[in-house]
C-alpha cells in the first residue's frame, strides 16, 4: 500500500496572480436590449467576488416590463432582419464573434474567474477557448442547414428564451446563443444572478461584431426574471440549464403552449473504476471528474464506483493526490481549487456533507489552508457510502466525492443506473470490449471512457431520464432550434 | 333448417404476453356503428395500467438489447401474420367501424405496409440519427440513439382503429422501447385481435401491452407513473392532454403532442422516442 507522505514541502509556490489591469469594468451595468445597454426597472443588485466577498459592480434587474421590451426587440429583429439574412451572412456574424472572443480571451477569463470564483487556469484554458470554439463550430452550420439531415426545409423557430446557470456563465451563454443564431432564431437570454459579468462583456463583443440590434438580448435578474421570460407568450423556444427542480417547474409551465423545450438538468454521475484500470490515470480522471470547477458541474463524477479489490489502493492514491491540490485565489495561475460561487451554495454543500457524516459515511478532508474571507470548501471524500445514503443520491454540486464499491460489472451497472438522473458516466478499464459492453448498458447521455469532463462543440451533450431532454452541441444541438427536427 | 351457432370471442386485455381480464372485473359494451351489440370489452383499471408498466419494464432489457436485425425480423413477422389474417380484420372493421369493405381492406393493407416500413428502419435509424464527432483532441467520439424505455401511448381515438394503433406502436417498438397502449375506446376489438397476432409473431411478452377501456380514466395514471419514460399523446387531443403533460413533467417524461387521426409513417416518430448517447474514448499516443 502506498504510504501517504506529507507533500507540503514541495508546494511552496510563490504567488503568481494574473493581472486584472486587462479589465475595464464599469461601476454599473444595464440590460442589453436592442443592441444597447439600457436601465432596468427592477431594483439593481450587486455582483460580488466569491473569493473576497468584495463588490464588483452594480447590475440592472429586469422586471416583467423589461422582459416584454426584450422579447419585443428579439421579435422585431427576427421579423425584420435576422430571418431575412442569408445563412452565409448569419454565419459570418458568428465567425466574427468567435474571433473577437479569441482576441479578448484573457479579459473574459479574468472577469469570469473574479465573478465566478473558478481558477484562472480553467477559465483561461477551458471555458473561454470553448466559447470561441462553440461560435466557430455553429458559424459553419448557418449556411448548411439543408445538409444537416434534420428533415426537408429546416426553418428557425423564432424567438428563443434561454436561462443559464452560474457554473460556466460564459460557456453556457455560448452553448445557448451559437446554435440558436446559426439556425436563424433571435435570443433573449438571462444569465445567473451571481455571475452576470462576463455576459455583459460579451454584449460589448456583439456590438463590436456589429451584430444587428435585437438579435441577442441579455437581461440580468433573478428567478422571477427567468420565470417571466420562459412564460412570455411571444417566445417560441425555451432552453434551460440548471436544477432539476426548476426544470420540472418550467416543463409544467410550458406544457400545452407549443413552445419547443430543451432542458439540461442535474446529475449524479457514476465514475466506474475497474481493477484493470490504469490507476494513475484513473486517479487524475477522478480528480478532474469531481474537483474540476469546485465540483460545480452537472455532469461531475460525484459517485465513484471502485471495484472492491482496488478500493484501498485507489482511495489512498486519491488522498495523496488531493493533498497536493492548491486551494485559494482564483486569479493565481497555480490555483487548482477556487472559491465556491456563493454563500448559499456553500451552505448547501456543508449541509449535505454533514448529513453524509450523520448517515455513517467516513469523511476525509484534504489538508489545506482556507482563506479568511470568501466562500471555500476543501476537497472532501466520503468512503463507506451506501447506495441509500443521501450523499449517494442527491446532487451536491460541490467538491465532495462519495466512494462506493462493486464486485462484478453487473453490480457496477446496476449501481450506476440506480438514480433518477442520467446525464453522464465514466468508465476506467484497459479492456476495450468491457468498456463498450458497459457503455451500452449505462443509461446516461455522455459516457467518458478513460477520461472525464471533456466537452466539444461537435459533441452532443445532454441527459436521459430526469437529467432533462434535448442535446446541446453537434448536429443534434442544431435540431433543438429548428422546426420539426426531433433529435 | 337451423344454422350453425357461431362461437363469439371473449375480448380481454393483453399484458405481459398473456390475456387477462381486467382485475377490476369491469367490462363495457362495444357496439357497432348501427348500435348492435358486438362484445363486452374489458374496462381496464388503474391497477391494470400499473401491471402493464411492470410487464413493459421487465421486457425492456431483452427487447432493447436484441439485435436490430432481430427486431426488424420480428416486426416483419407481424406484417406476415397480419396478412394471413387479413380477412378476419377486414370483417371486424366492417362490423365495428361501419366501413365499406373497400375502406376496411385499405385500412388493413395500410397497417400491414406500415409494419413493413418500420421493420426496415430497425437497423437504419441509428445510422441516420447518429454520427461520429470530430472533436478537438485524441478521442474516439460517437453519438448513437437508443430507446428511451417504457412508452405509454394513447392510441388515436378517431379514424381507423387498427391503423391508428399500428401507427403509434410500430415506431415506438422498432428502436427497442416497450409500450403500454390504450386502444381506441369506441372500437377496441381490432386492438385485441392485433394482440393475438403479436402473441404469435415472436414479439416477446411485455413488449406491447394493450389496454381497452377509457383513456380519460387510465392515461392520467400512466402520465404520472414514475417508471414510464415517455408519453405519446397521439390520440389524447380531446382528453385534457395538457394536464397529462403537466403531470408527466414531474418525472420529466418525453411527451409527444396529440395529432389528428393516425400519424403518418415517419422517422420523426422513431427518433422522438430515443435518447442520444455520446461515448468518448481516449486514443493512446503512439
Amino acid at each position: 500500500m502506498t504510504e501517504i507522505v506529507k507533500p507540503h514541502r514541495f508546494l511552496d509556490y510563490a504567488p503568481a496572480p494574473e493581472s486584472t489591469s486587462i479589465l475595464h469594468l464599469k461601476k454599473s451595468y444595464g440590460l442589453f436590449i436592442d443592441g444597447e445597454f439600457v436601465k432596468g426597472h427592477g431594483k439593481p443588485f450587486l455582483t460580488v467576488a466569491p473569493a473576497t466577498e468584495e463588490k464588483i459592480a452594480e447590475i440592472a434587474n429586469a422586471n416583467s416590463k423589461d422582459v416584454d421590451t426584450a422579447v419585443a426587440a428579439a421579435r422585431r429583429a427576427y421579423d425584420r432582419t435576422w430571418s431575412k439574412l442569408s445563412g452565409a451572412d448569419r454565419g459570418k456574424y458568428l465567425f466574427r464573434i468567435a474571433r473577437l472572443v479569441q482576441e479578448r480571451a484573457r479579459e473574459l477569463a479574468v472577469a469570469e474567474s473574479i465573478d465566478n470564483g473558478k481558477p484562472i487556469k480553467e477559465s483561461r484554458d477551458v471555458d473561454v477557448p470553448l466559447v470561441a470554439a462553440w461560435f466557430f463550430y455553429y458559424a459553419g452550420w448557418a449556411d448548411k442547414l439543408d445538409y444537416a439531415g434534420l428533415g426537408p426545409n429546416p426553418r428557425a423557430l423564432g424567438v428563443a428564451a434561454q436561462v443559464i446557470p452560474w457554473n460556466f456563465p460564459l460557456l453556457m451563454l455560448a452553448w445557448k446563443i451559437a446554435p440558436a443564431l446559426a439556425a436563424g432564431n433571435t435570443v433573449v437570454i438571462k444569465p445567473a444572478e451571481t455571475t452576470p459579468l462576463s455576459s455583459l462583456i460579451l454584449a460589448e463583443i456583439f456590438q463590436q461584431a456589429e451584430l444587428p440590434a435585437g438579435v441577442v438580448n441579455i437581461i440580468t435578474g433573478a428567478g422571477d426574471t427567468g420565470q417571466a421570460l420562459v412564460n412570455h407568450p411571444d417566445v417560441n423556444k425555451v432552453a434551460f440549464t440548471g436544477s432539476t427542480a426548476v426544470g420540472r417547474a418550467i416543463a409544467k409551465s410550458v406544457a400545452g403552449s407549443g413552445k419547443k423545450l430543451t432542458l439540461e438538468l442535474g446529475g449524479k454521475a457514476a465514475n466506474i473504476v475497474f481493477d484493470d484500470a490504469p490507476i494513475d490515470q484513473a486517479v487524475e480522471g477522478i480528480v478532474n471528474g469531481i474537483f474540476f470547477n469546485q465540483g460545480h458541474v452537472c455532469c461531475a463524477g460525484s459517485r465513484l464506483l471502485v471495484q472492491e479489490n482496488v478500493h484501498d489502493e485507489v482511495v489512498d492514491r486519491l488522498k495523496l493526490r488531493l493533498s497536493t491540490l492548491r486551494l485559494g485565489d482564483p486569479l493565481d495561475k497555480n490555483t487548482d481549487i477556487g472559491a465556491i460561487n456563493s454563500r448559499e451554495q456553500l451552505e448547501r454543500i456543508r449541509e449535505l456533507s454533514d448529513i453524509g457524516e450523520r448517515e455513517g459515511a467516513e469523511r476525509w478532508t484534504a489538508p489545506c489552508v482556507i482563506p479568511d474571507k470568501g466562500f471555500w470548501f476543501a476537497p472532501t471524500i466520503f468512503t463507506n457510502v451506501s447506495t441509500s445514503s443521501t450523499i449517494a443520491r442527491e446532487e451536491i454540486f460541490g467538491p465532495v466525492l462519495s466512494v462506493l464499491t462493486f464486485r462484478t460489472p453487473a453490480e457496477a451497472i446496476a449501481k450506476a443506473n440506480n438514480t433518477p438522473y442520467g446525464l453522464s458516466a465514466g468508465i476506467w478499464s484497459e479492456k476495450g470490449s468491457r468498456i463498450l459492453a458497459v457503455a451500452d448498458q449505462l443509461r446516461a447521455g455522455v459516457i467518458w471512457a478513460n477520461t472525464f469532463n471533456r466537452f466539444d462543440p461537435a459533441s452532443p451533450f445532454g441527459g436521459y431520464k430526469e437529467s432533462g431532454y434535448g442535446r446541446e452541441g453537434g448536429r443534434h444541438g442544431l435540431a433543438a432550434y429548428l422546426q420539426g427536427a426531433s433529435w | 333448417m337451423v344454422g350453425r351457432l357461431a362461437v363469439p370471442k371473449t375480448y380481454k386485455l393483453y399484458i405481459g404476453g398473456k390475456f387477462p381480464r381486467s382485475e377490476s372485473g369491469r367490462t363495457y359494451e362495444v357496439l357497432s356503428k348501427k348500435g348492435a351489440f358486438l362484445a363486452n370489452a374489458a374496462l381496464a383499471s388503474r391497477k391494470d395500467a400499473r401491471d402493464a408498466v411492470v410487464a413493459a419494464r421487465a421486457a425492456f432489457g431483452g427487447w432493447s438489447s436484441a439485435t436490430a436485425y432481430n427486431r426488424g425480423q420480428v416486426l416483419y413477422r407481424i406484417a406476415e401474420l397480419l396478412e394471413g389474417r387479413r380477412d378476419q380484420f377486414v370483417d371486424e372493421l366492417v362490423s365495428a367501424e361501419g366501413l365499406s369493405r373497400t375502406a376496411a381492406v385499405k385500412q388493413v393493407d395500410t397497417a400491414i405496409d406500415a409494419w413493413v416500413w418500420y421493420a426496415g428502419w430497425a437497423d437504419k435509424y441509428v445510422q441516420v440519427a447518429g454520427n461520429g464527432n470530430a472533436v478537438s483532441g485524441p478521442y474516439f467520439n460517437l453519438s448513437t440513439p437508443e430507446p428511451t424505455g417504457v412508452v405509454a401511448i394513447v392510441a388515436p381515438q378517431s379514424g381507423g382503429s387498427l391503423l391508428g394503433l399500428v401507427s403509434v406502436v410500430a415506431p415506438a417498438i422498432v428502436s427497442g422501447n416497450t409500450v403500454v397502449v390504450v386502444a381506441q375506446q369506441s372500437a377496441p376489438l381490432s386492438a385485441i385481435s392485433l394482440s393475438e397476432v403479436l402473441a404469435t409473431s415472436d414479439v416477446p411478452g411485455g413488449v406491447v401491452n394493450i389496454l381497452t377501456g377509457s383513456p380519460a380514466e387510465i392515461a392520467p395514471w400512466l402520465a404520472g407513473h414514475a417508471d414510464v419514460n415517455a408519453l405519446d399523446l397521439a390520440g389524447a387531443g380531446d382528453l385534457g392532454w395538457v394536464d397529462m403533460q403537466i403531470t408527466a413533467a414531474d418525472t420529466l417524461k418525453r411527451v409527444i403532442a396529440p395529432e389528428v387521426g393516425a400519424p403518418a409513417p415517419s422517422l420523426h416518430r422513431i427518433v422522438a422516442l430515443t435518447e442520444t448517447k455520446t461515448v468518448w474514448h481516449t486514443k493512446s499516443l503512439i
